[in-house]
This record gives C-alpha cells, sequence and structure tokens, in this order.
C-alpha cells in the first residue's frame, strides 16, 4: 500500500451552529480517483474547500504527504495550491476576461514563460478540452458546459499532479456529461493525475471512480471500491445509490424540525436519520 | 458591538495587507505588467471616465459659491473678494470633498458590485486555488488607482469651480475675470492647494478600500451583492466626512 498522499485526520467543523464534520477520517492515494458523493449540504463541496485551505476547520488534521495544512505558511500554502488544479461547480471563469486570457493567467503570473510559449500552451489545453475555436470569448458567451470544459483547461495549465473536481457534470446534458467524464479518464490515464471528484451523478461516478466514498452525517459512512458499493447490503448506500425515498439516508437539508415548527414540539434526532418526539 | 469591532478590524487588516502587497505588485517579477496593466485599467475605469462629471459638478459648484456669497459681500460694497472665497472654499474643501462624492458613487459602487460579482460567481476562491493573491491582484491596482486618479480629479475640480466661479461673476456679478483671477491667486497659498490634495489621496484611498472590503464580503447571491453596493456608498460617504472633520482639525490645530 503506497503513502497516502492527504490524510484526514478526525476533522471536526461547524458552520454556527450546524455540525458539518465530526471525527471525519479519510487518505487519498496518490494516482487514485476517489468519488466523493453525498446528499445535498452533507458538505462534500465544504471538504475541497478544507483540502485547499480555504477553509478552517475547527479541530483534527489535514495532512499533505505527512505536512500538517495548519502548519504551512503562506509561500508552502501557495506551492500547495499551484500543485492542484481545481474545476469549480460553475467552472469559476473570470468573466472580466477571454478565454485565453483566463488560461494564461495562472501561467503568467507563476512563471517567467513569455508570451508565445504561453499563448501556444493556451490553445493546446483549449484543443484538449475542445474549445480552440472560442478562444477569444467571454465566458458569458459560452454555454455551461463549456465554462466547465473551459475551467478544466484553465486548472491544468500549470500541470496539476493532483485534480479536484467539485461536481464536474452538475446542470449538464448528458452528451456534454460524457464529455467531461471522458476527459477526466483521459486526464488519468495520461498525466497520471491524483484525482478528488465530488458528485452525486451516479452514473458518472461509477464510470470514474476507483475508490467511492459516501459522506453522510459529518463522516464518511462507507468507502469503498466500486465494486463494493454496487454489490453491499449497507442500507444507506443501498438507498443512496438506489435512489429510494425510503429508508435510513435523510438529506440535512430536509433534518431541519418542520414537524416541530408546526407542532411547537422538539424533535431529536437519532443516527441514520430516524426520527422520534 | 463584537460584530461592529470585528467589521473595523477586518477592514484594518484588509488596508495593512493592501500596504504589505504594493510593494511586491509593482517591483517584483511575478505578475509584474499585470499589476501595471491593472493598474492602467482601474485608473481609467475609476478616473478618467469620471473627469466630466466632476468637471461638470465643480463647475455649478464654484458658479453657486459666487452668486451666494457676491450679495453678502456687496451689503458691504466689495464684491471681488467673493473670488476669494470661492478659491478657499474650493482648494481646502469642496474639490476634495465633492469629487470624492462623485467617485465614490460612480467607482466605488461599481467596484464593490464587480468584486462582489466574483465572490458570488467562485471567482475569488478560483483566484486563491490558483495561488494568486486577491489583495495583490484585485485590491493593490484599485487603491492605488483610487489614490492617484482621486488627487487628479481634485485638481481638475479645482479649476472647474474656479472657472464656475469667473463664469458666474463675469455675467451675473460684473466682477472681471482679470480682478477675480487676481484675487484668487493673491489669497491662495501653497498649503491650501497641497492639504487639498492631501485630502484628496487619503479620500481616493478610502474610497477604493471601503468598496473592494465591501466586495469581498458578499455573501448571498445577487442581493448581497446589491445590499453591499448600496452599504459601500453609505460607509463611503460617512468615511469621508469624518476624516473630513479629522483632517481639517488637524490642519486647524496646526495652523496650515
Amino acid at each position: 500500500m503506497p503513502e497516502p498522499l492527504i490524510q484526514l485526520r478526525g476533522i471536526n467543523k461547524h458552520f454556527g451552529d450546524r455540525m458539518i464534520y465530526r471525527d471525519l477520517q479519510l487518505d487519498i492515494f496518490p494516482g487514485e480517483t476517489l468519488v466523493i458523493m453525498g446528499g445535498s449540504g452533507s458538505g462534500k463541496s465544504t471538504l475541497l474547500r478544507v483540502l485547499m485551505g480555504h477553509i478552517k476547520i475547527d479541530s483534527g488534521q489535514v495532512l499533505i504527504r505527512g505536512r500538517s495544512l495548519d502548519d504551512m505558511d503562506r509561500r508552502e500554502l501557495d506551492s500547495w495550491r499551484k500543485s492542484v488544479g481545481v474545476l469549480f461547480q460553475t467552472g469559476a471563469l473570470f468573466n472580466s476576461m477571454t478565454l485565453r486570457e483566463n488560461l494564461a493567467l495562472p501561467v503568467r503570473e507563476h512563471t517567467d514563460l513569455d508570451d508565445q510559449t504561453i499563448d501556444l500552451m493556451v490553445q493546446i489545453y483549449l484543443q484538449l478540452v475542445g474549445l480552440r475555436e472560442h478562444i477569444d470569448k467571454l465566458p458569458a458567451e459560452l454555454s455551461g458546459g463549456m465554462k466547465k470544459r473551459g475551467g478544466l483547461a484553465r486548472a491544468l495549465m500549470m500541470q496539476p499532479r493532483i485534480l479536484f473536481y467539485d461536481e464536474p457534470t452538475a446542470g449538464l446534458d448528458p452528451i456534454s456529461t460524457a464529455q467531461i467524464d471522458e476527459l477526466i479518464m483521459n486526464l488519468k490515464d495520461k498525466m497520471g493525475t491524483t484525482s478528488v471528484v465530488v458528485t452525486h451523478d451516479m452514473q458518472s461516478a461509477f464510470k470514474l471512480a476507483d475508490r467511492l466514498a459516501l459522506l453522510f452525517d459529518g463522516k464518511f459512512a462507507a468507502v469503498g471500491s466500486v465494486e463494493y458499493f454496487r454489490t453491499t447490503a449497507d442500507p444507506l448506500v443501498r438507498q443512496f445509490i438506489d435512489g429510494r425515498l425510503d429508508g435510513p439516508f435523510v438529506n440535512p437539508s430536509d433534518q431541519c424540525s418542520y414537524k416541530a415548527e408546526l407542532l411547537g414540539r422538539k424533535i431529536q434526532e437519532v443516527p441514520h436519520g430516524k426520527k422520534t418526539t | 458591538m463584537h460584530a461592529a469591532i470585528e467589521f473595523f478590524g477586518d477592514f484594518f487588516y484588509l488596508l495593512l495587507d493592501t500596504l504589505r502587497a504594493i510593494g511586491p505588485a509593482l517591483s517584483s517579477g511575478r505578475g509584474r505588467h499585470l499589476a501595471w496593466r491593472n493598474l492602467w485599467i482601474q485608473m481609467n475605469r475609476i478616473g478618467v471616465e469620471s473627469i466630466p462629471i466632476v468637471a461638470l459638478v465643480m463647475f455649478c459648484i464654484g458658479a453657486i459659491l459666487a452668486m451666494q456669497i457676491a450679495p453678502e459681500l456687496a451689503q458691504f460694497g466689495i464684491v471681488p473678494p467673493t473670488a476669494d472665497v470661492v478659491a478657499l472654499a474650493t482648494f481646502r474643501e469642496m474639490g476634495p470633498l465633492v469629487s470624492a462624492v462623485v467617485m465614490t458613487g460612480f467607482g466605488g459602487a461599481a467596484i464593490a458590485a464587480e468584486i462582489g460579482t466574483m465572490v458570488v460567481g467562485e471567482e475569488i476562491e478560483a483566484m486563491e486555488a490558483l495561488a494568486i493573491d486577491p489583495i495583490r491582484f484585485l485590491v493593490v491596482p484599485r487603491v492605488l488607482a483610487g489614490l492617484l486618479m482621486m488627487v487628479c480629479l481634485t485638481v481638475v475640480g479645482d479649476l472647474a469651480a474656479m472657472f464656475g466661479g469667473l463664469v458666474a461673476s463675469a455675467l451675473l456679478l460684473h466682477l472681471g475675470s482679470m480682478q477675480y483671477t487676481h484675487h484668487a491667486l493673491a489669497i491662495l497659498k501653497v498649503g491650501d492647494f497641497v492639504t487639498g490634495l492631501i485630502k484628496a489621496g487619503v479620500f481616493g484611498v478610502l474610497i477604493t478600500a471601503i468598496a473592494c472590503f465591501m466586495g469581498l464580503k458578499v455573501r448571498g447571491g445577487a442581493e448581497g451583492v446589491g445590499l453591499n453596493t448600496s452599504k459601500t456608498v453609505v460607509f463611503t460617504i460617512v468615511a469621508l466626512i469624518l476624516v473630513d472633520l479629522i483632517f481639517t482639525s488637524v490642519f486647524f490645530y496646526l495652523g496650515v
């Protein structure tokens, strides 16, 4: 077993009164594609922000090659961030810049490469995601799927060894979804990247993953191979994967005390979302 | 109370971080030409586009001042010192303050809305993920542009107000333009001009720093952008008046 690239050790995080993680543990190994699943509001996207050092945790440790994120100074944190490419939910292209300028920005900022070389790189990466003919368009002139592909091309410009994808296929049509999935798989095969994919698109998840992890109630309720997730009888995993309404899985957004507010009584939550009054 | 302390604390840290980032942003090899290009773009957006409005507003204010003051002075049989009062009021007070208010509405609100929209669109997070410091990349060019262009705008505003006063004096008060100019130049000291420009520079920093701060603090989508944009205008105008009071008190105490 190789040394983990990223280790999450006993992560606890609250936003105000709302618990996001409690004693969260996970190892991410080099070269693997780990797909993180979970209901809306379960903290999947937040986890990527924690890994990037954008959000401080209440307690616990995020270890990058054994070094805690908390112990990193600005230079080390920048170096970690430069080694990671992030595809945001919306693509997060800079709206005031054309695609060409968006892709060139990180390279201009962090290297001494001349403009001609940078422009060549921009064209290569835009060709890779199939957007070269749109090179001088502003993000507002692109469709949702194109923005995501543009965001992915920008994330690749610094040639990262690690890629984080935040809902890469959410809101896309089946063809665009297949294009993005294909890109992610190609990148892994050709560049050997380590990927963390946050999604609740089950089809994409099974296609992309080496391992899957299901986030529920602030913890990983299940972590395992694609085979495990396909065959397990764990009611929580089964309900999530089969998309059934009845079962232990409750979306955090559904857990608010709707009945209590209506009836004026406090409803207590018990593990796995079964409710008692 | 706790929220207010946190708010001012955060703003203070933003100013500190901006100050720290100015040197590297303009002098280091990394992204240097981008910083200069950004500065140039912002100077154009915040300053150059405000020139016609500042000139128009200050021209009117100069004319208004002349017409308000002349009848009072006429009671004592002395109209020419109208130019003295217009000059002093403009260079020491009205020039920097009114130009700053115009820049708040023109540039401050635009900066807050732009940065706020970037926050909502995950652009700031994307910037951090690309290891690009938003303070260095976004705040520094805007604050420097604010400082430089506010000084330039004030000079334009001062001249426009003097010209407005001159036109009103010539047309309505029958005060000759030579006499007006002579009086204005005789009363003005270098100190009046310099104190006005010092104030203008500080106002420029204040306007842009508050706008960037409020933009970066946007939460909750389009509604948050709208809310913080209007708050930016209100907070900035209050801050401008308070800082103006402090400056005027200090200059008064020092006898400048």
